[in-house]
């Protein structure tokens, strides 16, 4: 893996209406990484990762995709930047009015001149991907919550994006449906070699797909560990977060 | 394993002919989502002189390949074998066979598609908070010059409007509006022309009953009455859609994907209402007028053909123009305001009932504020 960094956190500090929930942290992911994003809820992930795909603005700080600041760009080349994206939100929000096909063909339909015949075979081939093939004709609404999910990941793939967001792809699924979903994450990244960055509370998926790690806390608004899973369990000054990595797999989370 | 470089710009195919029945296709470069759609013309011109009974595609020198050029293969390949020819891929590097193997092409092409059968629909429902007064102006500003933007934008490149949506909401304000615009109006021509009646009778003016009726219609309470119904209809549904999406964080997945919520969300609904209410205006002076006939015809003794021909004496073609223009502005308010509302939730699903009254009370008050304003300009400069 070389070791360009394809984001770069600098500075950050961030939160909701003047509160803040982030302060002043610092980080790089690499490209090709699978990055993994760790923390109690309410820690502020899914801030984090707003901020990180330029749908918030930060108080303080910067965030550089390839060199350029997300925050400042604007016009086409915000769009240049939000092209290399694919984002699965945390509620899924794949849009309501329209069908699971609809929801995935949209980002095919709207940066590709692809024929139509070829932009279906892309849906299905996405849907079958995650599982969902044959749901192309459903709505959102009559998905479960962790069918949605596999479609929201499916809509972010569509353009086989170069950097991955994932907020808890594997909440609401089942441990064998989440184990598939972690082997899809290792082999996109292995064959297209798409940087992730994933919000995720499981232990077994953190072992099994994560290069890197970071932890944040509630209380100190910042990173208290960065490294490898293992590095983490083993080596970590701070018992709290080797606890957490020793705890036995299935435990659940209770930070 | 293996990782592909990063996408390159450009992708070659040459052909070997090994007589006519055993083509041969080297394919190298990058293709992506960026040119997959040149690389499908182009393989499909290849392609296109007639039955080869075997095709080879070496992708031996392929240096980045996605899904959507993954797709473009299956389907060319699907194609050719259609038309009784035998497909073969050599040289796939790992890289690309973990791709394909992801995608599970081959169940894709082998196997039928069973589509699952739905069961019943569920309703969602969610929703946002509030906003204080300084923000709310801001925001207003930002927003005007958004949507005005946008709309130049639409008359400018009008094949870049979602017209499928417009049309939706053309029926959904427009057509299932009519009978409760024409129930209403009808009632109201009837009621003031009864009232105007049991007055002007006492001066032996009954006739005039006609021009009192068709002027309040056509200049004031046509576009008033419509404007207000849709408002309660359509104004407080756009806010609601627009408010469930912005909780749902379906509107941060419009923008992270480039697509801006103005041009995808708010232009339909505007043009529909742009469209829509000074239609339902006119059907509305219509009945309006036919209310007060009936009033004339049953109670006042008069002639349909003399109440017709008085309410004409009684409009100019500026007073139908007036109240045109009107309903066109009251359509941008109604609009306007519900989608604002709409996108200025926050929070939970109180949110979303709170910007549905507020769309309701602002769009109204917006109407009779503007009605006012125009009876005072269209006063002014004798319209
Ligand atoms: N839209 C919002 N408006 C106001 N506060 C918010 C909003 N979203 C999140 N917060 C607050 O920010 C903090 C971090 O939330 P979040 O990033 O969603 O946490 P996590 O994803 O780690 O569970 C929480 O205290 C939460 O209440
Ligand atoms: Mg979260």
């Amino acid at each position: 893996m070389g070791k360009t960094p394809i984001i770069q956190v600098r500075g950050l500090t961030a939160g909701y209406k003047g509160e803040v929930t982030l302060d002043n942290v610092n980080f790089d992911i690499y490209r090709g990484e699978i990055f993994i994003i760790l923390g109690g809820s309410g820690c502020g992930k899914s801030t984090l990762l707003k901020n990180m795909i330029g749908l918030h603005d930060p108080y303080r700080g910067q965030v550089l995709i390839e060199g350029k600041d997300i925050v400042l760009a604007e016009g086409k080349r915000r769009l240049q930047i939000l092209r290399k994206f694919g984002v699965l939100f945390q509620s899924s929000a794949l849009l309501g009015s329209m069908t699971i096909a609809e929801n995935i063909a949209l980002p095919l339909q709207e940066y590709t001149s692809l024929p139509r015949e070829t932009i279906d075979f892309l849906v299905r081939m996405k849907l079958n991907m995650v599982g969902l093939r044959g749901y192309e004709g459903y709505l959102p609404a009559e998905l479960s919550g962790g069918m949605k999910k596999r479609a929201g990941i499916a809509r972010a793939m569509a353009l086989d994006p170069e950097i991955l967001f994932l907020d808890e792809p594997s909440a609401g699924l089942d441990p064998v449906t989440s184990a598939g979903l972690d082997n899809l994450i290792v082999q996109f990244n292995a064959s297209l070699g798409t940087t992730m960055v994933v919000v995720t509370h499981e232990l077994p998926s953190i072992y099994s797909i994560a290069h890197r790690v970071i932890m944040l806390d509630k209380r100190a608004k910042n990173i208290i560990a960065e490294g490898g899973p293992v590095e983490l369990r083993d080596k970590s000054d701070n018992p709290f977060v080797r606890n957490f990595f020793n705890r036995q797999v299935g435990e659940g989370l209770n930070v | 394993m293996t990782k592909q470089a990063k996408a390159g710009t450009g992708y070659h195919i040459a052909v070997e002919k090994e007589g006519a029945e055993h083509w041969r296709l080297k394919l190298s470069g990058s293709v992506s989502s960026a040119n997959s759609s040149r690389f499908l013309t182009d393989l499909t011109n290849y392609l296109s002189g007639g039955p080869v009974r075997d095709v080879t595609l070496d992708l031996g020198e392929i240096s980045y390949f996605d899904s959507t050029a993954a797709a473009v293969i299956a389907q060319i390949r699907l194609r050719l074998e259609k038309q009784g020819s035998h497909v073969r891929l050599i040289n796939v590097k790992p890289e690309i066979q973990g791709l394909f193997e992801i995608l599970n092409l081959e169940s894709l092409l082998s196997e039928r598609d069973r589509l699952i059968e739905k069961g019943p629909s569920l309703i969602a429902l969610l929703g946002g908070a509030s906003l204080n007064f300084i923000n709310d102006t801001r925001f207003t500003f930002a927003y005007l010059g958004d949507v005005t933007l946008a709309l130049g934008y639409a008359f400018r490149y009008p094949n870049k409007v979602r017209w499928n949506d417009a049309f939706l909401y053309m029926e959904r304000t427009g057509i299932e509006a009519v009978p409760i615009v024409l129930l209403i109006s009808f009632l109201v021509g009837f009621i003031m022309a009864f009232q105007a009646a049991v007055q002007l009778r006492q001066f032996g003016a009954d006739i005039f009953v006609a021009n009192l009726v068709g002027l309040s219609i056509v200049r004031e309470l046509g576009p008033l009455m419509t404007a207000i119904i849709v408002a309660g209809r359509s104004g407080t549904a756009f806010a609601a859609e627009i408010g469930t999406m912005k909780v749902s964080e379906e509107i941060d997945a419009l923008k992270v994907m480039g697509l801006e919520p103005t041009r995808f969300l708010i232009i339909p609904k505007v043009l529909a209402a742009l469209i829509t209410v000074p239609t339902l205006t006119l059907m509305s002076d219509v009945v309006g007028i036919s209310g007060g006939l009936v009033v004339g015809v049953v109670f006042l003794d008069l002639t349909p053909w003399g109440y017709i021909l008085q309410t004409q004496r009684a409009l100019d073609i500026l007073d139908v123009f007036s109240g045109y223009f009107k309903s066109m502005v009251f359509a941008l308010l109604i609009s306007g305001v519900g989608c604002m509302r709409g996108l200025q939730v926050e929070g939970g699903a109180q949110g979303v009932g709170r910007s549905t009254t507020s769309a309701a009370v602002s769009g109204i008050f917006l109407i009779i504020l503007y009605d006012a304003l125009f009876t005072l300009m269209f006063n002014y400069v004798k319209w």
